[in-house]
């Protein structure tokens, strides 16, 4: 096992990862169940569209959804969110802006990534790899797009709280390049944060 | 510390009003609450009215419970924010009175800090990830480099508001929270909307849908599915919150961490991750006045100072705002 994610264990054999989702004791087995299902078809899915749309992402090699497990190919690098605090000014914004770029491109596909953080987001080599697609869809709404980016900010905001005007702007640059409809998104993340219980408007 | 301080701490966000008096060495002399009674949900300008006709009573209980009087408070410290504007107002012009009469220090703390920081007293929590679930708030927080972070939140309604609203809606009476938590034990489970955002959540369309199932479901089975569905939903970010923030002791505050399946369920992950699972004592998961008053306290002692000019309430005040001096 080479890591214990929120919802799934992480194994690695040969050039394999092998991603199992596993039963959680503190659902109904109904709900745990379904969620297990739905999210593990829904990963290899988006994966392998996002992949199409020109993102960085592993291969899908296997899906077995009665053991709720996929497999894909290993991506040697690391975590955005365990360097991007270190990163000189320069690499911290070329990074931000390149998956910015990754998103556009994912949403002018309307590919939902669902987690947008960047803890799911992997520097290996000069590429950005996305992965952990399991909350993703499909969608055309601008509502589910706005949420993206909003899920994106606010995870600049708990962990990169120093950098992150900076590097979200960044980010909506590789956007806007992308992704033609950018100007709606922002907006309608503009009205969901208002609509947030503890917007200010420093924020 | 060269001396034991002793501050009253005033709690009004909401429907409850609160008077506290904490010592700095961490001892609850006093801890009185007063519920306005709900007809219909929250009306904050009726709420205010009841803080404020109800304020010198409580506060001499306060006293009287604590066996002291005015004199003897060093600091009066109060709800600041988020909350209902009248309500805030009336706790606020209370403090800054007896600021001004007692020639004492004021401090406006963080109603959602204040809830973390007496469970961290009482449960000796450490460094805890928290979910703070009430009627008004729910996020997942956890302190890091200086300032306590808001890593998930909901998107639109408080968990405890869904599910007043929908025991208000079937009109299963008062409290809300403890009668679905009841009704619950005996139903069984069926599919509604489930609906997480990374990290964030969202109750509103799951409200609707209970509301329009128990039209053909039985109540029992509405109630059990919509606590396991919107628990699950807490539960999930929680867990992905505690990955993500790498810590070891997961914490619940708040009025609906009473409820039981609740407790029980974030132990149960809290078990998977090699975590320590806490939760304060009862009478400080709602909201009070002694969780105000020693968040109070430990802002006194870490140097804060507000002037009056600085004690306007922020009714959408951020958690992330404060700087945390005092750990």
């Amino acid at each position: 096992m080479i890591g214990k994610g929120a919802e799934a264990n992480i194994y690695l054999s040969g050039e394999r990862v092998i991603k199992n989702r596993i039963s959680k004791a503190y659902r109904v087995r109904e709900l745990d169940e379904a969620l297990r299902k739905t999210r593990t078809k829904r990963e290899a899915r988006l994966i392998s569209l996002a992949r199409r749309a020109g993102v960085a992402t592993p291969f899908i090699l296997d899906v077995n959804n009665p053991d709720t497990t996929v497999e894909m190919s290993f991506v040697e690098g690391l975590q955005i969110k365990k360097m991007l605090n270190k990163a000189s000014k320069k690499d911290r914004l070329r990074i931000c802006r390149e998956i910015g770029r990754s998103t556009g491109r994912l949403h002018s596909n309307n590919i939902i990534h669902g987690d947008l953080t960047t803890s799911n987001t992997i520097l290996a080599g000069d590429k950005i790899y996305f992965i952990d697609f399991g909350l993703g869809e499909v969608s055309e709404a601008v509502e589910d797009k706005g949420v993206d980016l909003l899920v994106f900010k606010k995870s600049l905001r708990s962990t990169h709280y120093k950098f992150e005007k900076e590097c979200f702007k960044a980010f909506v640059e590789g956007y806007s390049r992308e992704y033609k409809a950018y100007r709606d998104i922002l907006e309608r993340l503009r009205i969901i944060e208002l609509r947030g219980r503890y917007f200010t408007e420093r924020f | 510390m060269e001396r034991n301080l002793i501050c009253l701490g005033i709690e009004g966000t909401a429907e409850k009003l609160g008077a506290g008096i904490v010592s700095s060495s961490g001892k609850i002399l006093a801890n009185v609450v007063k519920y306005h009674s709900l007809v219909g949900g929250i009306h904050p300008r009726e709420a205010a009215q009841h803080h404020a006709e109800n304020m010198k009573a409580t506060l001499e209980q306060a006293l009287q419970n604590a066996s002291i009087g005015l004199g003897d408070i060093d600091i009066v410290a109060f709800s600041q924010g988020p909350g209902l504007g009248p309500c805030l107002r009336v706790a606020a012009v209370s403090a800054r009175t007896i600021s001004l009469a007692k020639k004492i220090p004021i401090i406006g703390v963080n109603h959602c800090i204040a809830h973390i920081e007496i469970g961290r007293l009482l449960t000796k929590a450490k460094d805890p990830l928290t979910l703070y679930v009430s009627g008004g708030n729910t996020q997942v927080t956890a302190y890091t480099e200086g300032r306590y972070r808001v890593f998930g939140e909901t998107l639109d309604i408080a968990i405890g508001n869904c599910i007043d609203q929908f025991a208000r809606e079937m009109k299963l009476g008062s409290p809300g929270g403890a009668i679905v938590e009841k009704l619950a034990r005996s139903g069984s489970y069926f599919e509604l909307p489930y609906v997480v955002k990374g990290m964030d959540l969202s109750f509103s369309g799951l409200l609707t849908a209970a509301i329009e199932a128990a039209k053909k479901q039985k109540i029992e089975d509405v109630c059990y599915s919509l606590q396991e569905t919107a628990f699950s939903m807490l539960v999930e970010v929680t867990e992905r919150a505690l990955a993500h923030a790498e810590k070891k002791e997961v914490m619940l505050a708040g009025g609906v961490a009473v409820n039981r399946r609740l407790q029980e369920m974030i132990a149960l992950m809290a078990r998977e991750h090699n975590a320590k699972f806490l939760v304060p004592p009862k009478n400080v998961l709602g909201d009070n006045g002694a969780m105000i008053a020693w968040l109070g306290i430990l802002m006194y002692d870490s140097g804060v100072r507000h002037k009056i000019e600085d004690t306007m309430v922020k009714q959408r005040f951020r958690t992330d705002e404060v700087e945390v001096k005092w750990r």
